[in-house]
């Protein structure tokens, strides 16, 4: 016997897709960042991404089911743990646990839960975790170990990152053009830096899965990326002795990770191809101003957070092309 | 590289489970309906009463209007009783109810299998021809074909595009007529550019019908003027806007504009077909190939159908409805509509019967937008159909009108590829319904 | 540093100064004169926005009243009488008399009457569900349960009853502003005269079809057979497309009608329980009770 038939309109068909499946991917994509930031820093970087994972996985459940009173929870959906991964990886991988149980709890109740959870928080949870922690912790935050002190935690020796040394040459001081590592090891993630930010190599094969499995599109991170090495790029023209080559810029600090996972964030990123590209032109341009000429050293997550606040209006003017327009 | 449009679309799979199944004639009905509002515009005007007798292309319902079509009986017998049926639209339309006795043709009509190739008449006399057959789109809008013959004086129209896309997944009924028909279908479409006096004229199919793109192709060096163009396959090129940009490159504007603005117009291979029938042999529109089709269905098939058979007949001939059905579809599953009962009877735009699974027919649970933007780069008119929802919800209509709803073709793009499983046609039918309707109470009042 | 402070107190001063003559000239310039009777009416009136007056809101409702210099013509059902004297009394004006209503909805047919023959899996809202299809039942012209008319009423008037599937207009919260009415795609929900003691007869369907068609349908729904239409002594029911419909105006709620009545369609509302002599029920109520 056929059961009562179903009335719904067309399309009758789904393809398929889920949040599931898209968020699911995207910490598929992350693992090659995480597999390199153990290498480099060992231990550390597994017990601040597992500690930054399970207090946001943890602080959305207690917010869902109890602050907010939901009989759906979300966790299943990989959002939090996406954001506690993002999260751990802006941090340097030597930073006390209790600073990540805070950042987390600020990412996810104000970063996230605040407007309504997954859908409707205007900025970058994770970043909003991160830049509540600089702010509140600017020793601990900027101290960053040295590569391959494999089973040191908050004892590691620290040291300058690239983008430190980049500062300081832009600063005049030339000798610590010297100290600067080569642009391959800043490629392979050789170097000092927050855990998930040192291998560009890493970053951009998550960025290939990505965009294989039509997760993102190409047009966030490529215009984050081109606009940076074109405006790092005339002013090493202008003079070399003081900034470097956009090589640098592109491997270096939280560009390569914010450009191809915190950016292209769904939520707080435009709808629009062409908003896209607008987008990651003002980030792109945002960071390197903040770089050269801010008081901090990285200027990704203060750019993305920026860019994030006029994701609506960019939404108002970018517009898609109307079927039939061109005919005007 | 193969054409297709420029903007949005999906890739959904093909499923043509009946593209080798050579059509079969579905046997006579014992009653047939035929409800008196089978195309867009007035409703035909019954012309016979209970108890008259009438014969196969016996014209039973005279066009009720320009913007109508005429119905002719598809079968003979005694006409039973005018009455109320529930048909696709899922609301109990008028209908003429004509118990089938015997198979007894007007004698007007020519029967017989013969290619008629030769036409000299006159443009006037085609589309008069056209019209008293009651011909209508047979792709399924079933908009009345000598209306869209008849464009617009300041329009100059240079090219004939014939759909053979069939873009919608399962069905096959156009693609195996031009297997099957081919020079029938060549010989409409010199027809139809003969009535309005243009030279030329281009077939698009999809590329998953090779088979049909070289039988087309090794014939049509016959007919000067005529040019199959291979498209790339994606969802929905055959809507008409679609199909003008992939196959000539150029785009329709928003209404009120139609193709013939662009100077183009589209006629599907199912019409043109009918075209040929009615110029050449003189018979009237009284049957159409349907696909019946399903995942479960045991035997699915291409039928020849005669209009008013009910779909229940269809489905028995094709081994039953499947236990797990959980939604009977009139048309694909990205555009057709729902059918309540199986009773409902095969009418001019029935271009097909699919059977969804239970699994598939459910929607799974709504969750709230991410905004990923997948259903802004999916739709084809270049809309953002997030924002239609929210505007719908809203009740934002003013907002809605001015972000260009109405260009809307309600091809569903954006509900079948959105990850949170928004239902974001219904609100977007919703609110274009709605915004249609204030727009025509302002011209009203004008 | 003394000089500093007294540097600063002039420069914001001094800007202080001159930013509030521009704005003091500026809002003079271009002021906009409103009638202060406006303000007066907007704050008599309730304030819910509702739409019952035909306005876009309450403040339009307060402007068109003052455009228009009287109230002919315009009543706030959803104000209290007293309320709409005051703003009569702004305008100068008498109140014109409104016979108090209240929504009913015309459709009984609960899940038991009315057997679902189909599931609908649309978005839960009755204007999508109409535009599908004829719903979930074989009554094309039935309540679709998704509920609009709740949430288009401001004053939580209408609930939905979960074990009928049907609205329940609560009388006492109904202002009869008609937001409902608008709201329902099967234009089922009519306003009707409140009546004494809030008695009220109506035909509680809408249904169109055929008396077999749609007694099939549900087991409650109006066939259309016309026993009710010679059963009043007021003229009050006119039969038309197979519905009856009772005239509010003429009817003098004597329930002739409902007992008449085979399929049970007509509703009589808060009359006392019938009497043990059944004969007695014509016999009162003769006098009008739609003053």
């Amino acid at each position: 016997m056929v059961e009562k038939l179903i009335l719904s309109t067309s399309p009758h068909l789904h393809s398929g897709d889920t949040v599931e499946r898209n968020m699911h991917t995207v910490i598929l994509a992350l693992m090659p960042a995480l597999i390199v930031s153990f290498i480099v820093f060992g231990i550390g970087s597994l017990v601040v991404t597992l500690t930054s994972v399970c207090s946001c996985v943890l602080f959305e459940w207690l917010i869902t089911k109890y602050l907010l009173k939901r009989e759906k929870l979300t966790i299943a959906d990989g959002s939090a743990v996406i954001t506690g991964i993002l999260l751990a990886f802006n941090l340097p991988a030597n930073i006390p646990l209790y600073m990540i149980v805070i950042g987390s709890l600020v990412a996810i109740g104000i970063g996230k839960m605040v407007f309504g959870g997954l859908g409707n928080n205007p900025f970058n949870p994770a970043l909003v975790g991160r830049v509540f922690m600089l702010i509140s912790f600017p020793t601990r935050m900027t101290s960053w170990p040295e590569p391959h002190q494999l089973l040191a935690y908050t004892d590691a020796t620290t040291c300058a990152t690239p983008l430190n040394l980049i500062g300081q040459i832009a600063g005049g001081n030339s000798s610590a053009m010297e100290q600067l590592p080569s642009v391959w090891h800043l490629f392979i993630g050789n170097t000092a830096g927050c855990i998930g930010e040192v291998s560009a190599l890493a970053l951009l094969a998550g960025f290939a899965i990505l965009l294989w499995r039509k997760v993102i599109t190409w047009h966030i991170p490529v215009s984050i990326l081109l606009t940076v090495a074109v405006l790092t790029g005339i002013m090493h023209l202008v003079n070399p002795e003081l900034y470097v080559n956009p090589l640098y810029h592109l491997c270096s600090g939280g560009l390569m990770l914010g450009a191809c996972f915190m950016a292209t964030d769904y939520v707080t990123s435009p709808m629009t191809d062409k908003g896209m590209i607008w987008f990651g032109i003002g980030i792109g341009f945002l960071t390197v101003i903040i770089r050269y000429f801010g008081s901090y050293p990285e200027g990704m997550s203060f750019a993305i957070l920026i860019m994030n606040a006029i994701v609506p209006l960019i939404n108002n003017w970018c517009k898609p092309k109307r079927f039939g327009e061109t005919a005007k | 590289m193969l054409k297709t449009f420029k903007i949005g679309g999906v890739h959904p799979d093909d499923n043509k489970l009946t593209r080798a199944g050579v059509t079969e004639i579905a046997e006579l009905p014992k009653q047939a309906v035929f409800p008196l509002s089978q195309h867009i515009g007035a409703p035909a005007v019954p012309c016979v009463q209970k108890g008259d007798m009438v014969k196969v292309g016996t014209l039973i319902a005279a066009a009720g209007g320009f913007v109508s079509a005429n119905i002719h009986s598809s079968v003979s017998g005694k006409v039973a009783k005018i009455d109320t049926v529930v048909d696709a639209s899922g609301y109990r339309k008028p209908a003429i109810f004509i118990d089938v006795d015997g198979d007894e043709w007007e004698e007007s009509i020519d029967r017989s299998d013969d290619i008629v190739s030769d036409c000299q008449l006159a443009p006037q006399e085609i589309i008069e021809r056209i019209k008293n057959a009651g011909v209508v789109g047979m792709g399924g809008a079933c908009f009345p074909t000598h209306v869209k013959m008849m464009p617009p004086k300041d329009c100059k129209i240079d090219c004939l595009i014939v759909n053979g896309v069939e873009c919608e997944p399962f069905l096959t009924a156009d693609h195996r007529l031009m297997l099957e028909h081919p020079d029938e279908v060549l010989i409409g479409v010199s027809i139809i550019m003969r009535a309005l006096d243009i030279s030329k004229a281009y077939i698009g199919i999809e590329a998953n019908k090779r088979d049909a793109i070289d039988l087309l192709n090794s014939k049509v060096a016959a007919y000067p003027g005529v040019g199959i163009v291979p498209l790339k396959m994606k969802y929905p090129q055959g809507g008409e806007k679609q199909l003008i940009d992939a196959v000539v490159g150029r785009q329709v504007p928003a209404p009120p504009a139609i193709p013939a603005n662009v100077g183009a117009i589209v006629q599907n291979v199912g019409t043109v077909f009918a075209i040929y029938e009615a110029v050449q042999k003189n018979k009237p529109l009284v049957g159409r190939i349907v696909t019946v089709t399903g995942k479960s269905v045991k035997k699915p098939c291409n039928l020849v159908v005669r209009m008013g058979t009910p779909i229940s007949q269809l489905i028995d001939y094709a081994g039953g409805m499947p236990e797990d059905t959980g939604k009977l579809i009139s048309g694909g599953p990205m555009m057709g509509r729902p059918l309540m009962n199986a009773d409902v009877p095969v009418v001019k735009g029935t271009s097909g019967v699919l059977m969804l699974p239970r699994e598939d027919a459910e929607r799974a649970e709504e969750r709230s937008c991410i905004r990923c933007g997948k259903c802004v780069s999916a739709c084809p008119m270049g809309l953002e159909p997030y924002l239609m929802a929210t505007l719908g919800e809203q009740g934002d209509w003013e907002r809605a009108e001015k972000e260009d709803i109405m260009i809307c073709i309600e091809c569903g793009c954006c509900q079948s590829t959105c990850p949170s499983r928004r239902p974001l046609l219904d609100w977007v039918r919703l609110t274009k319904t709605t915004v249609g309707g204030i727009i025509r109470s302002r011209n009203a009042k004008k | 540093m003394s000089d500093l402070i007294l540097t600063a107190v002039i420069v914001l001063g001094i800007a202080g100064l001159v930013i509030g003559v521009v704005l003091f000239l500026i809002s003079r310039k271009f002021a906009v004169k409103t009638d202060p009777r406006i303000t007066q009416i907007g704050e008599l009136l309730p304030g819910a926005n509702c739409g019952g007056c035909g306005f876009p809101g309450c403040s339009a409702f307060a402007e068109a009243c003052v455009r228009q210099g009287s109230l002919k013509g315009m009543n706030c059902a959803v104000s209290k009488p007293e309320a709409m004297e005051k703003i009569a009394a702004i305008m100068g004006g008498e109140v014109e008399a409104v016979t108090p209503k209240v929504a009913v909805v015309r459709c009984n047919g609960s899940c038991e009457n009315r057997p679902r023959v189909n599931e609908y899996g649309g978005v839960k809202r009755c204007s999508i569900a109409n535009m599908v299809c004829g719903g979930e039942t074989g009554c094309f012209y039935g309540c679709l349960g998704c509920g609009d008319c709740v949430s288009a009423c401001r004053f939580g008037a209408i609930k939905m009853n979960t074990e009928t599937g049907l609205p329940e207009v609560d009388q006492d919260k109904c202002t009869a502003c008609g937001a409902c009415v608008g709201a329902c795609p099967r234009h089922i929900i009519e306003l009707r005269n409140k009546n004494k003691k809030d008695r009220r007869v109506y035909v509680s369907c809408v249904n169109k079809d055929k008396g077999p068609v749609a007694k099939k349908a549900c087991a409650v729904a109006c066939i259309g057979c016309g026993k009710c239409v010679k059963a009043c002594q007021f003229e009050a029911i006119t039969l038309e497309n197979n519905l009856a419909y009772i005239d509010f105006e003429k009817c003098r709620l004597c329930r002739k009608c409902v007992e008449e009545c085979p399929q049970h369609t007509i509703q009589a509302v808060n009359f006392p329980a019938p009497k043990p002599v059944p004969a007695d029920a014509g016999g009162e109520g003769n006098e009008p009770q739609n003053a």
